[in-house]
């Protein structure tokens, strides 16, 4: 929307529109200047009229009221109460688009966080203050594993307990519905807040609501103390809210018609992660996106991997293998396990184990590619046993079920009687000394 | 005269503003009531196009914009080695003293403490010539670093007519006098401005010759870069360019590094800010901080300010050359850089070539990587340094015909090609080992060969050649099964498989394996080549290849690598011994049953 015969609004700058009929809508500035600005209307321009439209400058950019009073409640997309309670009283007022944190003040994050599934504690392992996404596609349980995670996560030895900040974007009610129930069901939804933006809202909105979401993550982290767990689903819809708007401003579009900043966008939003210095509280995020044709070269998985700290990748095959929770290991990678785990923090063994299982499974799936083609007669002794340490990998170490809570001393012995089903020469990833300890002893 | 106009037009970090018609071309300009900082990038008429480094939320039109006179420039003098700096040389701890956590907006700091004494040596005497990059004396900048003072590049030929004694001075004393042939009086100080974008000079270029030590096998073994070098190492995301850029930040044998975090993550800079002081350097024993410049400017930085931040990078990379030091520059990733410069454009509504990318990109490559070389530094005394560069790019989708990437190549000599089915097997690093290439190996041959040993060429080459054999043959493999190969090829194949887990795979996160001398380089291949030829021997003698595959030396030549310490490095020999006596006698002896 373009208004003329502007002459004191400013860059950023939150607009108030008023219909005909008295209907109000915010928007805010994103190109001003020669008396014109160009406003994007949160909640779509459809209905506004070229006359009998009135536009108010707010002469501030969008801000959210924060307080302690926001746990428990539902909010819409752009952080209005949602769930018929009264507006929640603001201890302050935040800047959605919050500010960089500086390199210089961030803590670097350590601590491991188990959250019960063997694949991510052993394999991926998450950290307090990390942004780790899920990959997904279409019709994969993408959710309920990120409940799973939620209401499992725990930091060994602490009792504190996540706060959920939960971002529902553009998706359908029965995904939204299911969180809640599932926060409900834990005990967890005094400790969360939820914004809401279901598919049929407006798709505008959808470029606030993780930016709303993040700041009160960030506010009940590093002002209240809190170890935040945010989870914003489906990031594919929101940069598709950004094609539309860069698509209607005729701006050069990158790749598959997103604009060129689509990774910086990204970037400010899931940047809003981490720990730091002096503070007690964190961020850890875990964004949801599915992946346009189970496509991960696509530019929204593409960029989000190149921003995030890793990526969980769900398997169409394995999920049609029937086997939950689906995780793609060989695509999947936790960038900050090797800062997590170890002597001292989980296990000396930890990251040999989990390195010596991604070695284990990837030869497995050549020799399945091999055995396809030349028959088992053609695959030599060792080769065999790759085979079954492949199968046991996917039954024994991977399935699990969306309630079993495995703790790591579990996950961990379930990779070593896959590795023990292997020569000792095949295990060259791991110290002797550790060959001594569990190999040996598992014989 | 101060130009002074007004802004007219505000779209994120773009800004036009008229009544500019005496602003020049890349000055530096103040932007707004908070005095934002911005760079004139294009000048039609009395209307600037300013792009602004901070975070333009909340600018209107009518606000003011006035001129500095200056382009954008570092401050070169001592103090600079151990800090973070943004985009635009302002030193990140002064920003979080200023505006906590959080970064906030219209910060001026100095990128140096100007009142702090540094210890001052003076090397030239009255009546000593100095020219444009002469030496006038020393500072101890960190215990690990001798800062030359040098006389700005741009200078005229002058006299010494005064020069301090030996003693503390902060970078504002004037230290000296000279006088000009002209008759001009000029005072000295420890510190001097030069402008980003303008290459520093030098009185002669020399061909690299001399390798930088990496102590990463697949590098200095297999395609190795040389001082004064060009390299790129492209790949999806997660293939390892960050890791590999940490460890030649770590571990190259070069005295200063500057690291650029060019639109990339937070945690990754704090990793090197929290690391780095309590890594050792191994030549040393000195914690690597000493001798390392960071500039950061992450991906949710303004986007402005990561496009200079390269330029910043490698201003003060020129400067310690200048000095006669061995530079390192490691810039992840450059792609950001670009997209930098695609985002500016848009906004400026140029015409864009492929991909959205300004038709300049390739000209702006070629310009930075043209700045890495091994030179004559000018002034007196005679000295040389170099600067090497080597730039990670993030081809969209892990495509390497995007634009970027492919007009990296034509800069660059070395090409680390990183492989995303690699790094899902986790083979790290993950440079595809057929795709890679060095076009220095025969300049540098040399060296090896005088200070390693003189089969290091020919070691290079045979283990070389099993792994191009291998390529060929798997895909025979593929085709038809393992058990379709005749047993020399079989060997060829197992011999691979040992090279790759034994050589090329190195995990960076191991204590041991993270670094690896070029000694300890050498005796691997040596052993890995050995076994071949004692195997393919112990073949031709009838000896059976099951026997072969069975010897527990095999499992010992995997894991030298991370076994085996530098400081026992003749622990090797033994294995070369135990290697020569597992083909002795009747193999079968010496087999054990898994
Ligand atoms: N030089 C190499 N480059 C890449 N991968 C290699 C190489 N040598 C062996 N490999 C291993 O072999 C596997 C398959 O090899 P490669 O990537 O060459 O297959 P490909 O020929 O590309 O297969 P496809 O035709 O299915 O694409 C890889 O996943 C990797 O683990
Ligand atoms: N040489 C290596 N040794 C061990 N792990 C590595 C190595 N190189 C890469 N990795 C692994 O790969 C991950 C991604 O590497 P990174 O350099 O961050 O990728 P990129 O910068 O290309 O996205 C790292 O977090 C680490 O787990
Ligand atoms: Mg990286
Ligand atoms: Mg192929």
């Amino acid at each position: 929307m373009i208004i003329d015969g502007v002459t004191t609004a400013s860059f950023d700058e939150l607009v108030e529109i008023e219909t005909d009929d008295g209907e109000r809508r915010l928007g805010k500035v994103l190109e001003i200047g020669n008396g014109k600005a160009v406003v994007q209307v949160f909640e779509g321009t459809t209905g506004l009229a070229i006359t009998g439209t009135r536009v108010k400058f707010l002469g501030k950019t969008m801000a959210m009221p924060v307080s302690q009073e926001l746990l428990g409640r539902v909010f819409d997309g752009l952080g209005r109460p949602n769930d018929g309670f009264p507006d929640p009283v603001a201890d302050k007022f935040l800047d959605v688009n919050g500010e960089p944190m500086n390199p210089q003040s961030r803590e670097y994050p350590t601590s491991f966080i188990q959250t019960g599934v063997s694949v991510i504690d052993g394999m991926l392992t998450l950290v307090r203050g990390q942004k780790l996404p899920i990959f997904s596609g279409s019709g994969m349980p993408h959710n309920i594993l990120a409940a799973q995670i939620a209401r499992q996560a725990t930091v060994v030895g602490t009792n504190e307990d996540f706060a959920v900040v939960f971002a529902a974007i553009g998706v359908q009610y029965s995904e939204a519905q299911y969180f809640k129930r599932s926060l409900e069901e834990s005990g967890a939804l005094r400790r969360s807040v939820l914004f809401v933006n279901l598919a049929d809202d407006p798709a505008i909105e959808r470029i606030i609501t993780p930016r709303v979401a993040l700041t009160v993550a960030e506010y009940l982290a590093f002002d209240l103390g809190m170890h935040v767990l945010a989870i914003l689903t489906d990031m594919t819809n929101y940069a598709e809210a950004l094609r539309e708007i860069s698509a209607a401003r005729e701006e050069v579009p990158g790749r598959k018609g997103y604009p060129g900043y689509l990774y910086t966008d990204l970037a400010n939003n899931y940047e809003r992660a981490g720990r730091l210095k002096g503070k007690n509280g964190s961020v850890t995020q875990m964004p949801i996106l599915s992946m346009p044709a189970d496509d991960i070269t696509h530019p929204i998985p593409d960029l989000t991997g190149y921003i995030t700290e890793g990526q969980i990748v769900l398997g169409r095959d394995l999920f049609r293998k029937g086997i939950y929770p689906p995780v793609n290991v060989m695509m999947s990678l936790s960038r900050l396990m090797k800062d997590g785990v170890g002597e001292g923090k989980t296990r000396s063994d930890h990251m040999e184990v989990g390195n010596q299982l991604y070695d284990a499974y990837s030869r497995a799936q050549e020799v399945r590619a091999l055995a396809e083609i030349v028959g088992k007669a053609g695959l030599t002794g060792v080769d065999l046993k790759y085979l079954d340490a492949g199968d046991s990998f996917e039954t024994h170490f991977l399935k699990q079920s969306p309630d079993e809570n495995r703790n790591l001393d579990e996950t961990l012995s379930r990779a070593w009687d896959i590795l023990a089903t292997l020569p000792e020469g095949e295990l060259t990833k791991i110290k002797d000394k550790h060959i001594q300890q569990y190999y040996k002893a598992n014989k | 005269m101060v130009a002074k106009g007004k802004i007219v037009w505000v779209s994120g970090p773009a800004v036009r503003a008229d009544g500019m018609s005496s602003v020049k071309m890349y000055e530096t300009v103040e932007v707004g009531e908070s005095k934002l900082i911005g760079e004139v990038i294009r000048l039609t008429g009395d209307v600037a196009f300013i792009q602004v480094y901070e975070s333009t939320s909340g600018l209107k039109p009518g606000e003011e914009v006035v001129g500095t006179g200056q382009p954008l420039s570092v401050l070169l003098g001592p103090g600079i080695i151990g800090r973070i700096y943004d985009g635009i040389q302002r030193p990140l701890d002064d920003i979080a003293e200023k505006s906590g956590a959080f970064i906030g907006r219209g910060i001026t700091t100095s990128p140096v403490d100007m009142k702090k004494k540094f210890k001052f040596n003076p090397t030239v005497k009255k009546d000593d010539t100095i020219f444009g990059g002469s030496i006038l004396g020393t500072v101890e900048e960190t215990p690990l670093l001798t800062h030359k003072i040098l006389v700005p590049p741009i200078f005229p030929e002058a006299t010494i007519t005064e020069i301090v004694k030996e003693g503390d001075y902060d970078l504002e004393d004037v230290i000296g006098q000279a006088n000009s042939k002209n008759g001009d009086k000029i005072g000295l100080k420890m510190y001097h401005k030069w402008p980003v974008r303008k290459p520093r000079p030098y009185a002669e270029r020399y061909d690299p010759t001399v390798p930088l030590v990496t102590g990463q096998r697949i590098i200095d073994t297999y395609f190795p870069i040389a001082k004064g070098g060009t390299g790129g190492i492209p790949g999806g995301f997660g293939t390892g360019k960050t890791v590999t850029l940490h460890q030649i930040a770590k571990w190259a044998d070069s005295q200063v590094v500057v690291y650029i975090g060019c639109g990339e993550r937070g945690n990754e800079m704090t990793e090197v800010l929290v690391e780095f002081p309590h890594l050792i350097d191994p030549r040393s024993q000195r914690p690597l901080m000493e001798r390392t410049v960071l500039v950061a400017n992450t991906s949710n930085m303004p986007v402005a300010a990561r496009e200079a931040s390269i330029y910043t990078g490698v201003t003060i990379a020129e400067y310690y050359r200048d000095m006669g030091y061995d530079v390192v520059l490691v810039a992840d990733s450059t792609s950001r850089w670009a997209e930098a410069l695609r985002e500016m454009s848009g906004r400026l509504e140029e015409m864009p070539a492929e991909e959205g990318y300004p038709s300049y990109l390739a000209s702006r490559l070629a310009e930075f990587y043209e700045r890495a070389g091994r030179i004559r530094a000018l002034g007196s005394p005679d000295r040389s340094g170099s600067v090497t560069i080597v730039g990670a790019v993030s081809p969209s989708g892990a495509d390497f015909t995007e634009p970027v990437t492919t007009h990296t190549i034509r800069f660059i000599k070395t090409f680390w090609a990183l492989d995303t089915r690699l790094a899902y097997s986790r083979h790290y690093p993950s440079i595809n080992w057929m795709q890679s290439y060095s076009g220095y190996l025969e300049d540098i041959s040399k060296w090896w060969k005088e200070n390693v040993s003189p089969d290091w060429y020919d070691l290079r080459a045979e283990s070389y050649h099993i792994l191009q054999r291998e390529d060929t043959l798997k895909e025979i493999v593929r085709l038809l099964g393992p058990e379709a190969l005749p047993d020399e090829e079989k060997l060829v194949m197992e011999v691979a498989r040992m090279l790759k887990i034994g050589i090329l795979q190195q995990n960076s996160f191991d204590k041991v394996d993270t670094y690896c001398s070029p000694v300890k380089q050498l005796k691997l291949v040596r052993l890995m080549v050995k076994f071949y030829k004692e195997s393919q021997k112990a073949l031709k003698e009838g000896k059976s290849l099951a026997d072969i595959r069975a010897l527990p030396i095999i499992t010992t030549l995997l894991k030298a690598k991370f076994e085996v310490t530098d400081e026992q490095i003749s622990k090797l020999d033994e294995i070369d011994k135990q290697l020569s006596d597992s083909f002795k006698g009747d193999i079968e002896e010496v087999k054990v049953s898994v």
